[in-house]
């Protein structure tokens, strides 16, 4: 990374977000700001420090509620997609249901998993499952189904079965788009595990600030807010260091600018 | 063979019959619209015909053959895969190959074939760094790994420029002469036609039907300097006055 390049892609973001502080910080001491209402950053990352061990207790266990929910959604999404992308019968009969279900806000579904499932984390997993794995399945189908026929044409020529042409043309084509989508998947499954601690849940950040709110523990409610914001970023460049690292080719243009 | 459904339904081709020997280098002209392409298509078994029959190496023809290697217009190179892996790809569907397939197994073959056509520094390379003409290139050999029959050509350079196709007319011309392949190219360009098959074939347009069958009395292999000779000329000029329509008369 040339010099240009290093200001670009670390030390403008990063000036941004104390900029961003900044400002917050200024504007809460100089309209002199009541701590119920916005606390400071000064106060907000004194409640993260004095209450760390809580907060990363939470955090961990929305982190990996959220992840296991993200799995499933991939596995799942993934073999949907690929059903839907199969056959046009199997597109149009599920794609009406698909979409309805997507359609039903997943607060409203909540109260209803912790009926079968109890307080825990496995409705928080099954909440970020159901809010993510939507786009994944939208994605892989629509990856499928622009298939250059070209393409296909080549296989078929050599006499290659249906599975054939999936496994060496219509998946890797679609992996883009697959990628692609677990960058949204990965923000939805956070949103359904955070939405699902706060309707009901005994553990994870959603919980604790709803516990900080209750007390009027407004710092330590802005401090959950933050963690949320960082695990969220963290991971979506997770997901995005993965795409970039499977597929590379379809990204070949960026590269060379 | 027949596009559509019904009374709506064009017919592309009537009536072609043509043979080709084994080894030989045919190719087929016409206007555009006469249904080559579509003829390319039924021998390759990707469109089934309506009617009348349609043997290779004395079967009928019901799907797609194992023994016909096929490149197009386009390149049509997958993306994701470098040259050598998609000169690789016939061997992962066609058997024998298919049920022995191992990347060292074969990595030889095709890059030794990628050498054969001038492609020796750039077999790592992914389809979108190399140039229009090395995708074609690259195509061809990928239409020849696995050692087909008979190779069919449908307009393989028809998306090139000139100097770059008639580099590729020699490439080949010299394939075509190593390895006796049998050869069925369909194109719209006369000299390329003449220069490089045994056997040209005419074809009319719509329903498209074969009007002129006319062998190519010049010793082969051919020098490009040939396209330049009266009677490469005079058989160029024939044949032209078979398509019709001449513009500007």
């Amino acid at each position: 990374m040339d010099k240009r390049e290093f200001a670009i892609k670390v030390v403008s973001p990063f000036a941004f977000v104390v900029g961003l502080f900044v400002t917050w910080e200024v504007v809460c001491k100089a309209f002199n700001v009541p701590l119920a209402i916005l606390p400071a950053p000064s106060d907000v990352f004194a409640a993260l420090w004095q209450y760390r061990k809580p907060i990363a207790d939470n955090s961990w266990v929305t982190l990996w509620t959220t992840l296991a929910g993200f799995g499933i959604a991939t596995a799942f999404g993934l073999a949907l997609g690929i059903a839907v992308g199969w056959h046009r019968a199997i597109y149009s009969g599920i794609y009406p249901v698909l979409i309805g279900f997507n359609s039903v806000p997943k607060v409203a579904v909540v109260p209803v998993l912790i009926l079968w499932f109890g307080l825990g984390e496995i409705p928080a997993i099954m909440t970020a499952f159901l809010i993510s794995f939507f786009p994944i399945v939208v994605n892989v189908a629509t990856g499928l189904a622009t298939t250059e026929p070209e393409l296909e044409d080549v296989l078929r020529a050599l006499g290659a079965s249906k599975l054939d042409i999936m496994r060496k043309v219509g998946i890797p084509r679609s992996l883009p788009y697959f990628f692609g989508s677990l960058k949204v998947a990965i923000t939805l499954a956070f949103v359904g595990a955070v939405v699902s601690e706060t309707v009901g849940s005994n553990k994870g950040i959603g919980k604790l600030m709803l516990d900080a709110q209750a007390a009027f523990q407004v710092p330590i409610v802005f401090a959950g807010l933050i963690v949320l914001a960082v695990l969220g970023i963290l991971l979506y460049a997770a997901t995005a260091a993965i795409e970039a690292r499977f597929t590379g080719w379809a990204f070949r243009g960026q590269a060379n600018r | 063979m027949a596009y559509g459904r019904g009374a709506a339904a064009v017919r592309a081709i009537d009536e072609v019959s043509l043979e080709i020997a084994r080894g030989e280098f045919i190719a087929v002209v016409g206007p555009s619209g006469c249904g080559k392409s579509s003829l390319m298509r039924l021998i390759s078994g990707l469109h089934p015909p309506l009617g009348g029959s349609l043997t290779v190496e004395g079967k009928p023809v019901a799907g797609p053959l194992k023994s016909v290697g096929m490149a197009f217009q386009n390149s049509n190179l997958l993306p994701w895969r470098n040259a050598i892996d998609n000169v690789l790809l016939p061997l992962e569907i066609v058997e024998p190959y298919r049920s022995d397939f191992s990347r060292q197994r074969y990595e030889e073959k095709a890059r030794n074939l990628l050498h054969s056509v001038g492609l020796a520094g750039f077999t790592d390379k992914h389809p979108w760094e190399l140039s229009g003409g090395m995708q074609q290139r690259a195509s061809i050999c990928r239409a020849l790994i696995h050692e087909p029959e008979i190779l069919l050509l449908d307009e393989p350079f028809g998306a090139l420029d000139a100097f770059t196709r008639e580099e590729l007319w020699c490439a080949l011309r010299d394939l075509q002469a190593a390895r006796k392949v049998t050869v069925m190219l369909v194109t719209h360009d006369l000299r390329e036609a003449v220069f490089l098959a045994d056997t040209v074939y005419v074809m009319s347009s719509r329903p498209g039907r074969i009007v002129r069958r006319c062998a190519v009395p010049i010793a082969r292999p051919r020098d490009l300097e040939v396209t330049y000779t009266q009677p490469f000329q005079d058989i160029v000029h024939e044949l032209r006055g078979l398509i019709g329509k001449k513009a500007g008369g």
